[in-house]
């Protein structure tokens, strides 16, 4: 376990550092967002209407913005070969990257998340109902990512393949993450329905998502 | 301990890089894998260290930990030296020190045996190519294996630095250590079995 600790720890710290992902996933979420009232215009019952989905849209593209450099990074300066060779399950040593990319580049965005969220005209009960769709939903990006991401290590412009292989993926997600937002805000649907199936989508995600980024590192070896 | 290999053989990209290789090496010895390049030394490195597939042959370790696998067992000290320039030379001593499920204690003395103790504060993006390599080799110092796997382990060393490795590899091997070395020039170190590829085939 002190070896998983070890490399959350690293993690996290690099990512925090000047030219790690954490900062600049949440300038993009930002500038993103505040794009939107300049191109629909100061119709605010309209942006109240799609607020919510303007949200999931500019979080998910934030959380694929640094996720090409995941694996590519340790790739590149030879890390990952020691981490291939690591006595934990290489599972879980990618499950522990994937925690702390979570930390470090989803986190930011779920406290960011109200304040851009008064640009949207969100009052506050539709503001915490989209930041518990954020915390239960944004996990699923990074988990479901870390299989784009693995697939595409080796890959010069990894990055648009990355792009191409992980939205599709990340649609059940957007739906449903959406839906709850939504539902809490305007119903007729009760909150909880969506909600819950966004949490399944997570949890299915977290399991899934070590097993095939693991299966695709070691199948990069060749 | 005995690491010994017989008839491996190793294709990359569709290409035969060898065949037939085989060899035997225990406790206190060292082979040098030598021979021109494109040859395989680093793919024969790679193959033990389990980071490419073996293609056909088998190698085996008598007398190791039979829980673990050989990699598990292994240092392996590549072209690249998996250090983060975002970190500090201290900080990425430590990472892989943890990682790797070595003692906190040790970090300090592997720091000094490398030469790098004064440097311990700056940021790894900042070393140079030689003091970069002296942080990996540190790596091996703060964590024990019995094998060492290095691929030229001695490019980029100056003179005095390659003089204190040799010393470190004879510390290794008169501890029980085992090495195996891809090298050009000469490790320095007496009684080396020598694997000549690319000749024998």
């Amino acid at each position: 376990m002190s070896a998983l600790a070890a490399l959350l720890v690293r993690d996290i710290r690099i990512g925090v550092r000047v030219g790690g992902g954490a900062l600049m996933g949440v300038l993009f979420f930002l500038v993103v967002v505040t794009l939107v009232p300049f191109a629909v215009g100061p119709d605010l019952a309209l942006l109240k209407r799609i607020g919510p989905a303007i949200l999931w849209l500019a979080a998910l593209l934030a959380s694929l913005l640094a996720l090409d450099r995941l694996f590519a990074a340790d790739h590149e300066d030879g890390s990952l070969d020691l981490l291939l060779m690591s006595r934990a399950p290489l599972e879980l040593v990618v499950a522990a990257k994937g925690l702390a990319h979570w930390l470090t580049t989803g986190l930011p965005l779920i406290v960011a998340a109200p304040l851009i969220g008064l640009l949207l005209n969100l009052d506050p009960p539709a503001e915490a109902a989209l930041v518990l769709t954020f915390l239960a939903g944004t996990p699923a990006l990074t988990f479901i990512g870390l299989i784009g991401a693995a697939i595409s290590v080796a890959l010069r412009r990894g990055g648009l393949l990355l792009a191409v292989l992980v939205l599709p993926l990340t649609v059940p997600v957007l739906i449903f993450g959406v839906a709850a937002a939504n539902a809490a805000i305007s119903g007729p649907m009760p909150f909880g329905t969506p909600f819950t199936i966004l949490c399944a989508l997570t949890l299915a995600s977290l399991v899934i998502g070590p097993f095939a980024a693991a299966a695709a590192l070691r199948q990069e070896m060749e | 301990m005995r690491l010994s290999a017989a008839n491996l053989a190793c294709v990359r990209g569709g290409r035969d890089v060898f065949t037939g290789i085989s060899f035997s090496v225990a406790s206190g010895e060292t082979l040098a894998i030598t021979g021109r390049n494109g040859v395989g030394k680093s793919s024969l490195l790679r193959i033990v260290a389990g980071l490419i597939r073996i293609t056909a042959g088998e190698i085996a370790l008598e007398g190791g930990d039979p829980e673990l696998t050989i990699a598990e067992q292994a240092h392996y000290l590549g072209h690249q030296d998996a250090l983060k320039p975002a970190l500090s030379v201290g900080e990425n001593l430590r990472f892989w020190t943890g990682f790797l499920g070595g003692k906190a204690t040790e970090i300090t003395a592997a720091l000094e045996a490398a030469g790098l103790h004064a440097l311990a504060d700056l940021p790894a993006g900042y070393l140079s190519a030689g003091q970069r390599r002296r942080l990996s080799i540190a790596r091996l110092l703060a964590v024990r294996r019995p094998i060492w796997l290095l691929d030229e382990p001695m490019s980029t060393l100056d003179a005095a630095a390659q003089e204190r490795l040799t010393g470190l590899m004879h510390t290794h091997l008169a501890q029980g250590g085992l090495i195996l070395s891809a090298t050009h020039g000469t490790l320095g170190i007496g009684a080396a079995q020598e694997l000549r590829l690319g000749e024998a085939a």
